[in-house]
């Protein structure tokens, strides 16, 4: 960005997330640019809401946002696999009391 | 609104509205100071449960008999606490602190569920822990995954999702010593006679002596009665230990054909009412461990916030 000019290149991102019913979790739903996260709400609205899609809107800017990384993903979530004890299933009972 | 005004609430009818079409109410609506302190508090004591309730297993994890069993048992108690995080997480979308519902733990403000009030003597007592006390649980948590306020029901789901194992990893290792020599059979018919009672408190007071029990129904925070779900656990519960030839300590306990359910006896409430106020055999030592650990895991959080100022100084340079 140019500290100079008023003009930018790019406007913000924001990440759009929807509570689509009551009791729900947002999820997300995709992205758009906008100045402020007012007027990401507002766009946010305009787009992805015309079909009364959900009940609530959350928006985020994407800077903000820290991912973990596909290509670290082994190492980084290597700690799962190897442990099935974890799983309900891993516990064989007897058909009679197999219902818990 | 005074109880005299006949004039009608629009905020209160809004939320009444929602209540009555099975809608959750979510962290930013409005909503009537007494919900919003109750199911802070039922959110906070469910919180201090979980994380409380690490401390029995704990106590198990450096003499577990092998050593699958205690790498079992070290991802249960790491579930436990993650539980107790969903929990807080719910608690904080209506503002309440970590550190506040810490400090009101540690004060003896704020409650966790007395059934983690009594010791872990035998490696049975874990089982039982997972077989019976996570069987209760669940079968309370089943039913709050369909409570009125949104954050705490999605908490529930997902809790509900992982507890299953916690029950059948207790009841498979009940079921070996069940099946083992005299010695290990005594041990948890031991542990069972121990258990089985204050297990059965873990759902309340009766129906008619339930102080909270009447408003929560009238909310849906609540969606069974303590009665109907003590019942249903029983019911499920009386089975599962004559198919490994446990005996329930009950000796009025009998199929009720007429009503579909098991009859029992009289729960001894004195004991659940001591045992809540502070009184049973671990009380002091579960909350004084808390403390401690809180104050000896200090250095750790001032260490994480001292190096964080220094990565932002060192950015602004």
């Amino acid at each position: 960005m140019n500290q100079q000019t008023p003009k930018r290149q790019t406007i913000p991102l924001f990440e759009v997330f929807i509570r689509s019913k009551r009791g729900l979790d947002h999820r997300h739903v995709g992205s758009l640019h906008s100045e402020d996260s007012e007027q990401a709400l507002e766009y946010a609205r305009d787009v992805y809401l015309r079909r009364s899609e959900g009940v609530s809107i959350w928006v985020v800017r994407s800077s903000d946002i820290t991912a973990s990384q596909e290509k670290d993903v082994e190492s980084f979530l290597d700690p799962m696999d190897d442990k099935p004890y974890r799983h309900a299933t891993h516990y064989k009972l007897p058909k009679e009391v197999d219902n818990m | 609104m005074t109880e005299n005004t006949t004039q009608i609430d629009p905020q209160l009818t809004t939320f009444e509205d929602k209540i009555a079409n099975e809608q959750r109410i979510e962290p930013r609506d409005w909503m009537p100071d007494a919900f919003r302190k109750t199911v802070l508090r039922q959110m906070s004591q469910h919180a201090h449960s979980e994380v409380i309730g690490m401390q029995p297993e704990g106590n198990w994890i450096t003499r577990a008999p092998t050593l699958h069993r205690k790498v079992i048992l070290l991802a249960k108690i790491q579930d436990e606490g993650g539980h107790g995080l969903y929990l807080y997480s719910a608690a904080e979308t209506l503002g309440a602190t970590r550190e506040e519902m810490v400090q009101a733990l540690h004060d003896g403000k704020a409650k966790y569920a007395s059934i983690f009030n009594y010791p872990s003597l035998t490696w049975a007592d874990i089982g039982m822990i997972g077989w019976l006390v996570d069987g209760a649980a669940i079968v309370n948590q089943v039913s709050l995954q369909r409570t009125s306020y949104g954050p705490y029901s999605r908490a529930m789901i997902r809790i509900c999702k992982e507890e299953s194992f916690h029950q059948r990893q207790g009841y498979e290792a009940t079921m070996v010593l069940a099946r083992g020599s005299n010695e290990q059979k005594a041990m948890a018919q031991d542990a069972l006679n121990r258990w089985w009672w204050p297990v059965l408190t873990m759902f309340g007071p009766h129906d008619t002596d339930s102080a909270h029990t009447g408003q929560s129904m009238k909310w849906k925070l609540k969606r069974e009665s303590n009665d109907v779900l003590r019942q249903r656990f029983i019911d499920q519960t009386v089975p599962q230990a004559e198919f490994i030839g446990l005996e329930i300590p009950d000796p009025d306990l009998k199929w009720n054909e007429e009503r579909g359910a098991y009859d029992f006896g009289a729960i001894d409430w004195d004991e659940f009412m001591q045992v809540i106020s502070g009184n049973g055999p671990c009380n002091r030592q579960r909350l004084a461990h808390h403390v401690r650990a809180q104050d000896e895991g200090q250095w750790v959080r001032d260490a994480m916030h001292a190096y964080e100022l220094k990565r932002q100084a060192r950015e602004v340079a």
